[in-house]
């Protein structure tokens, strides 16, 4: 290995988009080589211009994009190369599989048609030896059933299986170079693992050099030969794997191994009252149907489970997507119609209507987990997080409510000078820190806490994970965690419920989970999530 | 996909049940009849008039009268245009109305297209930019406008096409209209065209499909166009329900014996069965477009089933 060719050589890369507010530059000189056969990973988090380096290089920068600098395959530079040449090594010598399976595949062409296009282009055979070809491919990705997979259009299969099929139509001309940007990221951890390890086996049987764009530091450091971790546009340090991790040189990198939450917390007392239950709780969902259509498809999203929630506990509800665990959230504050029976303090509130909820609700709190989306753009952060005192504190007067955002801004780490601004002006942890204080100031006693870390980056995630334990101390506070994120639930949680279709597969202590899970479905997950083992071809 | 036509057909049923009964009534409610005309008819003609068709009758009989003529598929006489049956207007009038609204259509999806795809592709660029400038124009100038100056240039000064006519249906005297009802079309469909190309092109598919070094030829037109394609589809069937039952503009100024001046001259001369007909003949085609395009959806776009 160690005298094998620079396959792909970036020297001095600079990536600029032009913007209405001038030219910002992504991408600042860098330089990376990739040698035949090898893994190299990417690491930065958003906006470190990881992406774009990869995108520059491939010619599929957005048209307000330029690239300068070059990008040498086996000495002819990308960035200079005539379209038509350039489409003669992408897709053939250098290809490359996306964040985003459910969309990266043409939803109106069948997965047979997708996959012989690039081998007829590139090749030149004819349809029906191309089909062979397809053929071998979906079983080299281990598709069930290729041949009638072949038949099947992309919304008929799951994220992962379509994330197989984009490995599958990259691979499809033995390449040089796969460039894989954060391609599991969008993927739950399970499919994750199969999909790193399916990664990893092909890059042993067609020896192909890997380009591994990720913010996971878990995957690099189980699937990385050499790293280059990039911070705003520059790489601030570059290395053989084993030796970035065991000794970090630059204060960056060194932040974002220290990035990973730690820390515990101590299950509340036995005798700590309970604050928040459900028993048998049920939510189905009705699918289709009408006066024509015929009956409808019953989903129970969420089957027969009983809950907990004491106070000063946190309950970390652990799942897949698609698992029931945010319909169970919801269910629980009575924000969907459910069977079985819900208490809160003494009293049931299985049939309260709107009307008598609404005292209610400001103790019951939610954060939701895109704080992109949960903040309205045409109010400003003092009347986003003062909306609920307007109706639960009609009397106070405005000059008492601008004090209380003021605190409550102070509380969740915010300069108050800050509640005259809008949301577009901060940042996704920022934004996250706004819906975290429009719940506090209403001072709840219990907060549901919906992926709330999910769409950070993990230096971030650690301080909202920190954040929330502060105001769970201060203020006595029940957390009820949904989180498919096993190291940040182990960090917040006290006990662990995991579900799968609706229904508890296991529950216990957190220690006691993660040391011991019993079920096979609990012992994936954390195979899944936290083995530091590295990704091998299976044998 | 059989069934799910015959079961809209069906529905299509009810639908034009309530059309017809609210039309029926609504235009009751407006005052005057067919017979109060200017300067009057003596009343005993008047009154011998109002019996013949009926008139005199309860309101609701000849609600039920009316169905059931409209059952047994006639659409009664017209009081205006007493020679003529209201059938017999649309069985000669329909025709030409149809092959105008045709033409005008297959023309504005065709050169709509390429313009809305050409301005796509070249997006903030000069080629964009003129087509988004006679996009704008060919909306915003009324038809009113662009007829009387086709039969301007074309007809009397340069003498190319005849000012007005249907001429039997010779294909020189439906230049002018059909460019007239095409040219407001074609700046709509260019638009739309545009506006969904370069959403589709900056689709994440699209990006792989240039990762895979896929020609620019399939990169567009296989890939992009046809995700593109859906908004137009959507917009066509309305468009085509409308134009194909024509324009009182265009059939006024050209002089083309169409069904298009019916539905305005009925209803303000009280001709109750013609604004009835024109009613019905406008509800079917709009159903039947609107099924059809819901059946394109589906040949489009695989996702769309109805099963």
């Amino acid at each position: 290995m160690a005298a094998a060719e620079t396959v792909l050589d970036v020297r001095d890369l600079k990536v600029r988009f032009r913007t209405l507010d001038g030219a910002v530059e992504a991408v600042k000189g860098i330089n990376i080589n990739v040698k035949a056969g090898e893994t190299v990973a990417v690491v930065g988090e958003s906006g470190s211009g990881k992406s774009q380096t990869m995108m520059a290089a491939m010619g599929l920068l957005a048209s307000n994009g330029e690239a300068t600098g070059a990008v040498d395959y086996r000495g002819s530079n990308l960035l200079t190369m005539r379209k038509s040449e350039l489409n003669k090594v992408r897709g053939r010598k250098i290809s490359m599989i996306f964040q985003e399976p459910m969309t990266s595949l043409d939803p109106l062409y069948t997965i047979g048609n997708q996959l012989m296009e690039p081998i007829r282009r590139h090749r030149g055979l004819s349809a029906a030896a191309a089909r062979e070809e397809a053929l071998k491919l979906l079983r080299l990705v281990h598709i069930p059933d290729p041949e009638r997979r072949l038949k099947s259009y992309p919304h008929e299969m799951s994220g992962g299986q379509r994330q197989r099929v984009m490995i599958a139509m990259a691979l499809a001309n033995d390449p040089d170079v796969l460039i894989a940007d954060e391609p599991t990221t969008a993927l739950d951890v399970t499919i994750q693992a199969q999909i790193l390890v399916l990664l990893a086996e092909l890059q042993k049987k067609l020896g192909m050099a890997i380009v591994f764009i990720t913010h996971d530091l878990g995957i690099v450091r189980r699937f990385a030969d050499r790293v280059y971790v990039m911070r705003s546009g520059e790489v601030v340090e570059e290395g053989e794997a084993t030796a970035l991790f065991a000794n970090p040189q630059h204060p960056y990198t060194k932040m974002l191994l220290a990035a990973e939450p730690t820390g515990r917390k101590a299950p509340p007392p036995p005798d700590a009252p309970i604050l928040l239950e459900g028993r048998k709780v049920e939510v189905t969902f009705k699918i289709g149907g009408g006066l024509l259509a015929g009956d409808p498809v019953i989903l129970r999203a969420v089957d027969d489970i009983s809950i907990r929630l004491k106070r000063n506990q946190t309950i970390g509800i652990v799942g897949e997507s698609g698992s029931g665990k945010s319909t169970l959230g919801r269910a629980l504050l009575r924000l969907l119609p459910s069977d079985g029976q819900i208490r809160f303090g003494n009293s049931d509130i299985s049939a309260a209507d709107k009307q008598a909820m609404r005292p209610l609700r400001r103790e019951l709190q939610l954060v939701f987990q895109d704080p992109f989306g949960s903040l309205s753009p045409r109010m400003t952060v003092g009347q986003i997080i003062t909306e609920g005192l307007l109706v639960h504190e009609p009397s106070l007067s405005s000059k008492e409510r601008d004090r209380r955002a003021m605190e409550a801004l102070q509380e969740v780490g915010l300069d108050p000078v800050m509640r005259n601004r809008y949301p577009h002006e901060f940042s996704g942890g920022q934004r996250q820190r706004i819906a975290i204080a429009r719940a506090m100031i209403l001072k709840p006693k219990v907060v549901v806490l919906d992926e709330p870390t999910s769409a950070l980056d993990r230096s971030v995630q650690k301080q909202i994970v920190e954040l929330l334990r502060k105001l769970q101390a201060d203020h006595d506070l029940s957390y009820l965690f949904i989180s498919h994120d096993l190291a940040v639930v182990r960090a917040m949680a006290d006990y662990i419920i995991v579900m799968k279709q609706g229904k508890i597969v296991e529950e216990g202590q957190t220690e006691a989970i993660f040391d011991h899970p019993r079920e096979k479905y609990t012992q994936t997950l954390m195979a899944a999530a936290i083995d530091s083992t590295r990704f091998r071809a299976s044998a | 996909m059989l069934i799910y036509v015959f079961r809209r057909l069906l529905t299509a049923i009810p639908t034009l049940f309530v059309i017809v009964t609210l039309a029926f009534f609504l235009i009751r409610v407006a005052p005057g009849g067919p017979f109060n005309q200017e300067r009057g008819l003596s009343p005993v003609i008047k009154a011998n008039l109002e019996a013949q068709f009926g008139l005199n009758d309860p309101l609701w009989k000849q609600y039920l009268n009316y169905l059931n003529n409209l059952l047994h598929g006639s659409f009664g006489p017209s009081y205006n245009l007493p020679d003529f049956t209201v059938g017999e207007l649309f069985w000669k009038g329909l025709p030409i109305s149809v092959q105008l609204g045709a033409s005008a259509l297959i023309l504005a999806l065709i050169l709509g297209s390429i313009l809305g795809v050409v301005a796509a592709l070249n997006q903030n660029k000069s080629a964009d930019y003129a087509v988004i400038a006679v996009a704008t124009a060919g909306s915003t100038i009324p038809t009113f406008v662009i007829a009387p100056l086709i039969q301007l240039v074309f007809g009397l000064s340069w003498k190319l096409l005849p000012i007005g006519g249907w001429g039997d249906g010779a294909l020189i005297n439906k230049i002018g209209p059909v460019l007239t009802l095409a040219l407001p079309q074609i700046a709509i469909v260019a638009r739309l065209m545009r506006g969904s190309m370069i959403e589709s092109l900056r689709s994440h598919h699209i990006r792989t499909a240039r990762a895979l070094g896929l020609s620019d030829w399939s990169v567009v037109v296989k890939h992009a166009l046809r995700g593109a394609l859906l908004p137009i589809v959507s917009y066509a069937g309305p468009a085509a329900a409308a134009l194909l039952t024509g324009s009182i503009v265009v059939e006024t100024i050209f002089s083309i014996p169409g069904v298009g001046r019916y539905f305005v001259d009925a209803a303000l001369n009280r001709d109750y069965t013609l604004v009835m007909g024109t009613v019905v003949v406008i509800a079917i085609f709009t159903i039947l477009f609107n099924l059809i395009v819901d059946i394109l959806y589906a040949v489009v776009d695989p996702r769309v089933r109805y099963d």
